[in-house]
Parts: structure tokens; sequence; C-alpha cells
């Protein structure tokens, strides 16, 4: 029943897009004022598939098996959450969440720029509408989440064990929020770009939608961040994954459009720039649905999909390329008088070369992830491209992006000088000098971290200096960049001193290794709602002498039947204990991995300090005078 | 002559230009030399040459092949037309278990024996490297 009118509700929602798209095209050229049809359709079509959501939520509370997609992806042991988590934890259900944030998000546009012109309006919404209308036609055609199955099964498959987590629960639609929010941005730059409306005006009023979606984006690449560090067992963040990476290039590239928004709002120059940048943003977005839902990534996260979806995300994403490239070169007339001068000094040159190394960076990542891709259908020659490839190309080029960072926060718009200029070289100094006393205790002798290292703890002191002395002028850029310094030391810090111990145990038995010893005490079972838990206690002596009992837990699913390992971290200020434990099948032996991460919760920390610093600027009415 | 304004525009062109090639050429280059290449084990039987890069094997795991003690992990990769010893120590995923697909990253000491690095977890208990996938079809 639910997935009836789930099914006729979609629809629904597809007639009125028609119904949107045949009155703005009307109003477009006849009326002065908005008309108010506009506005009633866009609800209905973002009521109607709020209900298409709901209604396949429904059938998965209530594990209404008849439907295909519960059937594939639920079962009636899970616990009500990851019932509902099921919903957008599969393809089909992850598809309609981009709808509804699509409809949701043009209708807030809507209400929200009631000052903006009727025709920009209504133009912004004819974009958005070509989009959503795609992602129906997509959805309705090639993923349909209300297939009937018969004879009903009794019951399902179940859900992917390690998607069963409370991080991976919300990660999908926190990450959604961020991902379709550009195309908000995209359908507006078009629709500027159209009327040539791409001024300081535009820039005020897009601004939010930018830091928006900015923000979302940032916490979603964290809380998948965070669940990879402790349910995959790997005691690692990122990994530079294919998967991961399609995440990060939206995220530098909607950066870049963040700050060149503020040179756009503040000198009007760089108007061009930011119509591509705008363009780029949900086109790398659109990039990474497509290369997760098509499995033509050799990812360790690639899940179980299906070749014809992807071309069909293929297709319409040279469609919507064509049609922004078509706008951006025949009917965008850059109609900028100002000319571009920059002075060498300023706060917009440096923003403007750090534009430079962030489109560097994300030209790496973009080619290190998809060259295997075009190497295959050349060549037929499966490869990956590694971790040492990014960290190689980029770690060198953060070392100058630090220092502008620095540098360009303390120099003012159009025209700064170098006076009063002295403390930036003493701050460098006493960084160096800092940097090179926790090296030397260290003897480690690694050239691009000492300079790395002594880059972010500049701008960590320059940021922390403006704490004390802008009486807080721009508090949300100088939150942001203080939480981005602090990023760079604690991965810095957790790479430095990090140490594991991995060896297969069996119960009873114990391992020395550096002054740290492991014993394996004994195994409990416990029977849980939808898995048997396999709870290790391991006695671990750490080189102080200093005792703590850490319980790692194997759990057994039912259905479907798969084994999955919960490291039980010990997380204090400075250091995080993690272990894992791995049964090795038919066999007496426990796979061990114990690992000392320090700083560890200084990463997400200083994450929500950035995240924290964009959501102030929210709340101000002028970025900076 | 040309005025000072143009010189200072080709000067930066020029400056763009080989930021732009230098970074190409960069981003090429540590490209060659970390990329790991994919093989089945009948892939790495028609290898001409065993050279000393990192590489990755897909195939599944034999049944009743996986031998373990406290230090290595011992097993066999097969995509049913040949076989190749693996050996490895470090941290085993969950989903590694007999009869499923298994991707391992390492280097060949020759054609029959691998060293593991690395062994990669699949988060899909459905997933198959599409080598082992296309010699099960033929089957």
């Amino acid at each position: 029943m639910a997935s009836l009118i789930g099914f006729y509700s979609l629809f629904s929602g597809l007639l009125c897009s028609i119904f949107v798209i045949y009155f703005s095209i009307i109003n477009f050229r006849n009326s002065k004022i908005l008309d108010k049809k506009i506005l009633i359709f866009t609800f209905f079509q973002f009521f109607f598939v709020i209900i298409s959501f709901f209604a396949l939520i429904i059938s998965f509370v209530i594990s209404d098996f008849s439907n295909e997609t519960v059937f594939n992806h639920s079962h009636t042991t899970k616990p009500l959450f990851y019932k509902i988590s099921g919903v957008w934890g599969n393809h089909e259900g992850s598809l309609l969440l981009w709808l509804v944030v699509l409809t949701l998000f043009i209708y807030l546009f809507l209400i929200k720029s009631k000052e903006q012109k009727k025709n920009y309006k209504i133009l912004t919404l004819l974009f958005q509408e070509i989009i959503i209308i795609g992602f129906f036609i997509f959805l309705i055609k090639t993923s349909n989440p209300f297939n009937y199955i018969f004879p009903i099964p009794t019951e399902g498959l179940g859900l992917n064990p390690i998607l069963q987590d409370p991080a991976l629960a919300i990660h999908p639609p926190v990450l959604y929020l961020g991902y379709v929010g550009s195309s908000i941005i995209f359908s507006s730059a078009l629709a500027g770009a159209t009327l040539n409306y791409i001024s300081k005006d535009w820039a005020r009023h897009i601004k939010k939608w930018v830091i928006i979606s900015w923000i979302f984006l940032t916490l979603g690449i964290l809380l998948g961040s965070i669940w990879a560090y402790y349910e995959l067992g790997w005691g690692g963040f990122w990994f530079w994954d294919p998967v991961e990476n399609v995440s990060l290039m939206p995220w530098l590239c909607l950066t870049t459009l963040l700050h060149c928004i503020l040179v756009l709002e503040k000198k009007n120059i760089l108007t061009s720039w930011v119509v591509v940048l705008s363009i780029t943003t949900f086109m790398l977005s659109m990039c990474g649905t497509f290369l997760v839902r098509s499995g033509i990534l050799n990812s360790v996260h690639t899940f179980a999909n299906d070749p014809e979806r992807g071309l069909f995300i293929l297709i319409f994403l040279f469609i919507l390329i064509f049609l922004s490239l078509f706008i951006f070169f025949f009917i965008f007339k850059n109609s900028n008088k100002n000319p571009t001068n920059l002075f060498w000094l300023s706060k917009e040159t440096s923003i403007l070369i750090n534009n430079w190394f962030m489109m560097y960076f994300l030209a790496v990542v973009l080619i290190g992830t998809i060259y295997p891709i075009f190497l295959e259908v050349i060549t037929s020659e499966k490869i990956s491209v590694g971790p040492p490839f990014f960290q190689k190309l980029i770690i060198p080029f953060l070392i100058p992006f630090l220092i502008f960072m620095a540098i360009g926060s303390q120099l003012k718009w159009v025209k700064s000088d170098l006076k009063n200029k002295l403390y930036l070289v003493l701050f460098f100094i006493i960084s160096l000098i800092l940097t090179l006393l926790i090296i030397k205790n260290l003897k480690i002798n690694f050239l691009t971290n000492t300079v790395l290292l002594t880059a972010a703890f500049f701008l960590f002191f320059i940021t922390v200096r403006d704490f004390f002395k802008k009486e807080f002028k721009n508090l949300s850029q100088n939150i942001a960049h203080f939480g981005f310094s602090l990023l760079i030391l604690s991965i810095l810090f957790n790479n430095i001193f990090s140490t594991e111990i991995i060896s297969n145990l069996k119960i009873g038995e114990t391992i020395n290794s550096n002054k740290i010893q492991i014993n394996f005490e004994s195994i409990n079972q416990k029977e849980k709602q939808n898995y048997k838990a396999i709870i290790g206690k391991f006695n671990i002596k750490d080189q102080y002498g200093k005792n703590q009992i850490l319980n790692p837990e194997l759990r057994i699913y039912n259905q479907p039947n798969i084994v999955t390992s919960e490291a039980d971290i010990k997380t204090n200020l400075f250091t995080d204990k993690f272990i894992t434990m791995n049964l090795v099948q038919n066999q007496d032996y426990f796979n061990i991995r114990y690992q000392i991460k320090p700083f560890m919760i200084w990463i997400w920390v200083s994450v929500i300090i950035i995240c924290f610093g964009g959501t102030l600027s929210l709340f101000k009415r002028n970025y900076e005078n | 002559m040309y005025g000072r304004k143009v010189k200072l525009r080709f000067f930066f062109i020029f400056l763009i230009l080989i930021i732009l090639s230098l970074s190409v050429f960069l981003i090429l280059k540590s490209l060659e030399e970390n990329v790991v290449y994919f093989k089945s084990p009948t892939e790495i039987q028609t290898l001409t040459e065993i050279n000393k890069n990192k590489i990755r094997i897909g195939g599944m795991v034999k049944e009743n092949s996986i031998l373990i003690d406290e230090k290595k992990l011992k097993f066999i990769v097969t995509d049913f037309k040949n076989d190749i010893n693996v050996t490895y120590t470090g941290a085993i995923p969950n989903l590694f278990t007999e009869g499923k697909g298994v991707v391992a990253e390492g280097y060949l000491k020759d054609k029959k024996f691998f060293l593991a690095t690395k062994i990669l977890a699949k988060h899909d208990e459905n997933y198959m490297p599409p080598e082992v996938k296309s010699a099960l079809e033929e089957k």
C-alpha cells in the first residue's frame, strides 16, 4: 500500500515539475511579478517527493517485503534506527533522498530570495527543474524504489552490517545536503550568467547558499571519515580511496568558490572565475554520484551495482556540461568594466594565489582518481593509484599554501603594505625553532614534514594572535583558519607518533613488543537483536607499566551472514588506544591489531572548529568592512 | 617597442604557461612512479619478466588453503585457471574468507609466490573482483 502511494506521488511530483516549467516560461515573458502558481507547484513538487520518501520509510519500518528495495536491504530483526537509515543505505533510496534535497532547496531558494529580480528567480528555477526532471526520470526508469516482487518473501536480505552504524546512518543525508546544495549555486550561476547578473549583489545573495552547502559537505566528509576510522578497523581516517576522493573534489572546489565569492562581493572582480567554479562544483558532485554508482571505480568502498545507471548519469552529466558550456561561452558576456588590476600585496592577491593552489590540489586528486579508468578503457590494464602519489604531490605544496593563508589574513583589501608586519617574521622564527625542537628530540628526518610543521605552526600562531588582537573583526574566518592549522598539526603529529602492533594470537597468549605487553585473556559471547557478539578481553600493559582492559568485539550478523569487527577505542585528549580483533576462518588464531594514535580527537575537533567558523559567518550581515 | 603593460602581460602568460607545464610534468612523473597494476593469477603466468614494483593481485581464496601461525598468514589465490601462493603479515579484514573474493597488494617473488603487504577488504559480501567474475562466467 505504502509502495503504491510512494510510486504515484513520485509521478505526481514529476507532473508538478512539468507544470512548474510551463508556468515559469509563461511567467518569464508576460508578467512583472512572480506568479503565485509557480511557488505553489514548487511546493507541491517537494510535497509529493517527501510523501514518496516517507512511504519508503514506512515500507522499511513495517518491513513490507513486497517492495523490492525493502526486501534487498532490510530484515525484520534489524533495530528500528537502522531500518530507517536503510532507506538511504541503498542506491534507490539514496537517489530519492537526492531528489528530496533538490526539491527542498529550490523551494527554500524561492521563498528566501524575495528581493531578487523575478527573471533571475525563474531562470534559476528552470535550470534547477532540468536537474530535478533528470533525476525523476532516472529514478523512475532505472532505479524505482517501489518495485513489487511476487510472491512476497517472508524475510528480507538485510542491510550490509558495516552500514549499521550511527555515524554512517546520518552520513549520507548530511553529505547530500552539501552535494545537492551546490545544485542551487549551479542553477543560480547559470541564471546569473544568462542575465549578466554576476555582480556584488549576486555574490552577497548566493554567499549564504555557498556557505551552507560547504558546511554540510565538510560535516558529511567528517562523518564518513570518523566512521572509516572506527568501523573499518584500519585505524586511519583517510585512505585516498576513489570514493573518498570524489567527495574531496567538490569540497576543494566549493572552498575555492567560498573565497572567490568574498572577492567578488568586495571588489566586483573574478566574475567569470566564480561562474566556472560554481558550475564545476556541481559537476564534480554529479561526477561523484556517477563514479560511485556506476561501479567503474576500483575502490574498496565499491558496493555491488549496475552499469546501466552509470550510463544514464553519464549522459545526463554530458547534457548539463554542454548546457553550461554553451551558456558560459555564447550567452554570458563579461560586462564587467572594472579592470582586474591586482596589487601584488593585497588580500585578494593572496586569495587568488591560494586559489591556484587549490586548483592544483583538485587536479592532482582528479587525475589520481580518473587516470585508472582511462587507462583501463584504453589499454584494459587495471591499475590503482596509491596514497604515495597524493602525499608526494600535495604535501610539499601545502607549505606555501599555509603561509599564504597566514599572511593573506593580515593584509588589507585592494592595497596593503609591509608596515608593522615585523611580527610575521618573528612568528615564523618562533615556529621554526619550535619545529626544530620537536623534530630533534624525535630523531626523525623528513625534510618536507619539518617545513610543513613550521608552516602549520606559523598559521596557528598568527590565527591565535588574531583572536587577541583583532577585536573579532573577522572572527568566522579567523576561527576557520585556526581550525585548519589545528587540523594540519594534528594530522602531522598523528602521522609521526602513531605506532602499531599486529599479531595473530590464540586465547590466553601474550605478546611483547616495544615494551608493550598485550595479553589476550578471554572471550565472551552475547546474543543481540540481530547479531551474536564475541567480545574479547585484552589486558594491555603500556610502556609506563599501566594496565588497561580493552574489549574489541566481533559481530556475527544473522542476515546477511557477515562478520564485522568493532574496534575498542580508549580516547583521551592526547591519544587514542585502538584495538581490533578479527577472526580467521576455521582457525584458533585471532588477528589482533593494536594501535596508539596520538591527537586523533583533535583531527575531528579541528574540522568541527572549521565548520563552526563557517556557521558563524552566516549570522553576520557583512563579512567584514 | 611594446608598452610596459603589454610586456607585463606577456610575462604573466609566460609564467602561467611555465607553472602549468611544470605541474603537469610533476603529476605525470609521480603517476608513473606510484601506479599499482592489478593482475589476476593467469595474467601473472603470462608475464615475461618479474619486476620489483608493487602490484595487486585479485581472485578467490581457494577452499581449505588458509594456514596461519603467530606471525604469518598463508593462502592461495585462484581464478580457477591458475593459482598463486600468498604469504602475508598484517591485519586481516573480516570479509577475508575461503571461497570469497580477495585483493592483495604486495610484491611478486616468482610466478607462483606473492608476498603481500596489505589485504584490501571489500564492504560488500557480494563483491567479486571483475576478472574473477568473468573467469567464473566462462566456466
